[in-house]
């Protein structure tokens, strides 16, 4: 077990390069001179070059690769263009609230999509299955920006249980901490639950059919440890990899949910220093969401070695 | 009240929801079983037998199925109880064995774990009383080194030993019947017979009733006290074994019993034979034409020399090799047009992958393969694509083997459209004479593969090797997966084949009745080696190898007189070819025994 997690570990290094050298070349790819974007329209050839110099563009690609490298093996980010701050320091105020939207929002998919999926396959051709998976394609259609306004208007605005938009930090406390996330995490959540869902139930239809099924109903087990002891952890190796894979589709939903709910997260950072052209911030930010998702890969493997004895590296 | 069977089941019917509606698939059949009686459901596949043991259990699909008629345990009706009390008797009263060993223990939890799931269930055991006890069982039912293998998952046991883990399953709360649901059909012969030997024991010690169904006409003789003979959903014959053995009155239970092939039935004879065939309605039989001399005496067709496969293991954090599978090690036969030399032997001793390694499916590490005097080994793969024209394969699976999108028509002309040997428009029109030549209908080449059963199936695999015109055909289990009577009447048209064009087949095979049939010659493979080869009178009536006497002992014998005397079974496992990297095989010196007849002198491995 020990060498495999090395081994997936150090894996991730070349993973992380390539990603390192996309985001650098952000700068390059970008149509125009960069240096002029962000300038903006009323900048001398003296401001230009000031900027230019400053995203260090007047130095060779690879040079100014490896000092960037260097700088970010480091800690160090880069200084935001527009505010003159240290991109690691923007980062960290804003990391807080996205991570825990992240967290929730996983938590509460993976609870609501999982039984549900099972549920569903269980009662395959029945009517509560064909209203699981009515339900899933909704949720794969429906915008998050209008799922959002509309959970907003039901509970916040006609009933008044939850609030309408804001963040507040773990540090207040727990429970305001969870009232602001719930609406925001559920219509962030909505699609990935009807993914998980009918990936659940698809993995879950094709293990009920099979014989070592059929040897736990003739033990005389009862139907629901079969189907959460026997069935769903052969169904798992599936429903883990969505779980991994969906983490991209929070990342991108994150980005709109912050700014339908108001939330100071590294969603609106991004959308800001992409209105601005703020290249060091995208570059960071866009690390950072990356990393996230190698990591929670890493995560999705190893948990394949621990739901699945066969799986041995 | 002692002479209350345990199980009774009257005017049981079964009815299956299609889209067109209710199927009937298990019509109006009745049975008894005594106390430790055994009673065995012999039937081809389609008769309606392993829905009629679901059935006992109450296991088959609930919305799509429907059960009437009566089933009684110990007196008392199962189909009126509700689900709750069903599961009670379900591992407590009744416990169940099912085919495929390899599939039916859940791959993800431990075989502890599964084996006291049923004890907590119904012995209402702790923990940790369950684990002794499963040590116990799994003692019981002779798997090595029990205490140590609680924690282990499925795929760390063999076939066979997975088996003995779901016979300790079935065990575990001492029921009073098992039904058995062709629980040897996956194994290997050696293996069958360990597994039938320990059903038995197990029976006299627990005083168990068994259910066993099963198609092996052999097994039956092995361990039934009764029979019943399923057709399409019908019991057309019930009866003592010994009865129905000596003197089978349906037309239905003869002609099955004249496919069994049985083994020692061909002593004295020295080519091989076809079957009989008896009409399954009407009963009467007719004998099948004598096989004539076929093999040439010409230089072989097929030479093979030394011929050595090995894969490598790879393991570590470097993905290392770690040790080699030796599937084939220096085996050497050769085969003349007309012949039929068997490659048999059990699960991975190398049969398949010397076939393989013959066609270069797999490419040889070493040795030697003439074709018609063509060193194949060295040739370039586009050479080598073209000299598959005179080599054939046909396979197993004959569902698996058959694009499923693919006509069957398109199917048999294209290897004829590949190797040139027709235009399009030929090649289809061959497919139909082909089609008729395996004993279809031209007409069917429109069909698509899933329109046809296993047995007509690999007929049509047969057409389209026969397409190109081959000279050699390697035959890979190809009649392993068919019921009886298919398999004889596919072994027969092999034969008339064989006679018409001359045909050398490699016969691979773990079927040593089929094989005793079929072959001029024999060799027997054991881990990667040939351990014995000859004429096949002479392996079969003269056994030398160990391994060769295990394996004929082993051999299920359709003849019940034989089924009281106890057997002694080695409990051996089968060994593993995976030897270390640095692993150089013995020399091997060959006795000859008489002409033709080699056996390997034995080693003390």
């Amino acid at each position: 077990m020990l060498p495999f997690i090395l081994r997936r570990t150090l894996a991730t290094i070349p993973v992380m390069a390539v990603v390192a050298l996309f985001v650098f070349s952000l700068l390059y790819i970008a149509p125009g001179d960069p240096a002029a974007l962000i300038a903006g329209d009323q900048a001398t050839p003296a401001d230009i070059e000031r900027i230019r110099q400053s995203l260090g563009l007047d130095r060779p690609f690879l040079f100014r690769f490896g000092e960037w490298t260097w700088n970010i093996l480091r800690g160090d980010l880069g200084t935001s263009i527009f505010t003159s701050l240290p991109v690691t320091r923007l980062i960290a105020q804003r990391v807080e609230p996205t991570l825990s939207l992240m967290a929730v929002t996983l938590l509460l998919a993976i609870a609501v999509a999982v039984p549900m999926g099972v549920l569903a396959a269980w009662t395959a051709g029945s009517w509560v299955d064909r209203t699981v998976m009515a339900l899933a394609v909704l949720g794969f259609s429906v915008p998050i920006f209008v799922i959002g306004y509309l959970l907003a208007y039901v509970f916040a605005l006609e009933l008044e249980i939850l609030p309408v938009q804001g963040y507040a930090p773990v540090a207040d406390g727990l429970w305001p901490w969870l009232r602001h996330l719930l609406l925001p995490a559920l219509s962030l959540g909505l699609i990935y639950i009807a993914l998980i869902a009918r990936v659940t139930r698809a993995t879950m239809l094709e293990v009920l059919t099979q014989d070592y099924i059929t040897t736990a109903r003739a033990k005389g087990q009862n139907e629901r440890k079969i189907l959460f002891v026997h069935a769903l952890k052969n169904a798992a190796v599936p429903i883990v990899t969505v779980i991994g894979l969906g983490i991209a589709l929070l990342i991108g939903g994150a980005v709109v949910t912050e700014s339908v709910f108001v939330i100071p997260g590294l969603g609106r950072l991004t959308v800001d220093a992409i209105l601005r052209r703020d290249y060091p911030v995208i570059q960071g930010v866009v690390l950072v969401f990356s990393l996230t998702y190698v990591l929670v890969n890493l995560a999705v493997d190893l948990v394949y070695v621990l739901v699945d004895p066969r799986i041995r590296y | 009240m002692s002479d209350m069977p345990v199980l009774a089941v009257k005017n049981l019917t079964v009815d299956f929801r299609s889209n067109s509606g209710w199927t009937r698939v298990v019509k109006d059949v009745s049975f008894t079983i005594g106390r430790q009686e055994t009673l065995a459901v012999v039937g081809e596949s389609g008769s309606g037998k392993s829905v009629t043991a679901l059935s006992v259990m109450r296991l088959a699909p609930k919305r799509s199925s429907r059960i009437g008629g009566e089933i009684l345990l110990d007196g008392e009706s199962l189909l009126a109880r509700p689900e709750r009390q069903m599961r009670q008797i379900r591992g407590g009263d009744v416990a169940m064995i099912f085919q495929e060993p390899m599939t039916s223990l859940n791959p993800v939890l431990s075989i502890g774990f599964q084996i006291a799931e049923a004890l907590i269930l119904h012995r209402g055991l702790a923990r940790r009383a369950a684990e002794a006890e499963v040590v116990r069982l799994l003692d019981k039912v002779r798997i090595p080194s029990a205490a140590s293998r609680f924690h282990d998952y499925p795929h760390r046991f063999s076939g066979g030993m997975r088996q003995r883990v779901m016979i300790a399953m079935a065990l575990a709360c001492q029921p009073k019947l098992l039904i058995a649901d062709e629980p040897t059909t996956a194994l290997d012969v050696t293996i069958q017979a360990q597994i039938l030997e320990l059903i038995k024991e197990l029976q006299r010690d627990e005083h168990m009733s068994v259910l066993f169904i099963t198609h092996d006409m052999g097994v039956v003789a092995e361990i039934a006290d009764r029979m019943v003979v399923m057709k399409t959903g019908h019991a057309v014959e019930e009866g003592p074994t010994e009865a129905i053995f000596a003197c089978p009155k349906h037309p239905y239970t003869r002609s099955l019993l004249s496919a069994v092939p049985r083994l020692g039935s061909m002593t004295g004879t020295q080519g091989p034979a076809r079957f009989r065939s008896v009409d399954r309605d009407t009963g009467p039989a007719t004998d099948p034409a004598p096989f004539p001399e076929t093999v040439a005496a010409e230089r072989p067709i097929l030479e093979v020399k030394a011929l050595t496969t090995r894969f490598d293991v790879r393991g570590g954090l470097l993905s290392r090799v770690t040790g080699r599978v030796h599937a084939v090690e220096n085996v050497s036969f050769d085969l003349r047009p007309g012949e039929t030399l068997s490659l048999v032997g059990e699960s991975g001793c190398g049969k398949s992958t010397t076939g393989r390694s013959i066609l270069r499916l797999t490419n040889p590490t070493s040795g030697s393969v003439l074709l018609d005097g063509e060193e194949l080994t060295q040739l370039p793969r586009r050479a080598m694509r073209a000299r598959r024209q005179k080599m054939q394969m046909i396979f197993q699976d004959p569902f698996a083997s058959l694009d499923p999108r693919m006509k069957i028509g398109a199917a048999i002309a294209e290897p004829m459209i590949v190797n040139k040997l027709a235009s399009p428009d030929d090649a289809h029109r061959r497919a139909g004479d082909l089609l008729v030549r395996v004993g279809l209908a031209p007409e069917m080449a429109g069909r698509y593969p899933h329109e046809f059963s296993g047995g007509q199936r690999q007929r049509i695999c047969i057409a389209r090797a026969l397409g190109v015109r081959p000279r050699v055909i390697v035959a890979d289990e190809s009649v392993s997966a068919l019921d009886v009577s298919v398999k004889a009447q596919v072994v027969n048209l092999l034969l008339d084949l064989q006679q018409e064009l001359g045909l050398a087949y490699l016969f691979i095979s773990h079927d040593m009745a089929v094989v005793e049939r079929v072959s001029h010659r024999v060799a027997v493979m054991y881990l990667g080696e040939i351990v014995e080869i000859g004429p096949r009178a002479a392996v079969f009536g003269n056994p030398q190898h160990p391994y060769t006497k295990r394996l004929l002992a082993a051999v299920p014998v359709p003849d019940p007189a034989r089924r009281l005397a106890p057997r002694t079974v080695a409990d051996d496992q089968i060994k593993s070819p995976i030897r270390g990297v640095d692993y150089v095989p013995p020399p091997r010196v060959y006795r000859k025994i008489s002409p033709g007849h080699l056996v390997q002198a034995c080693s003390d491995e």
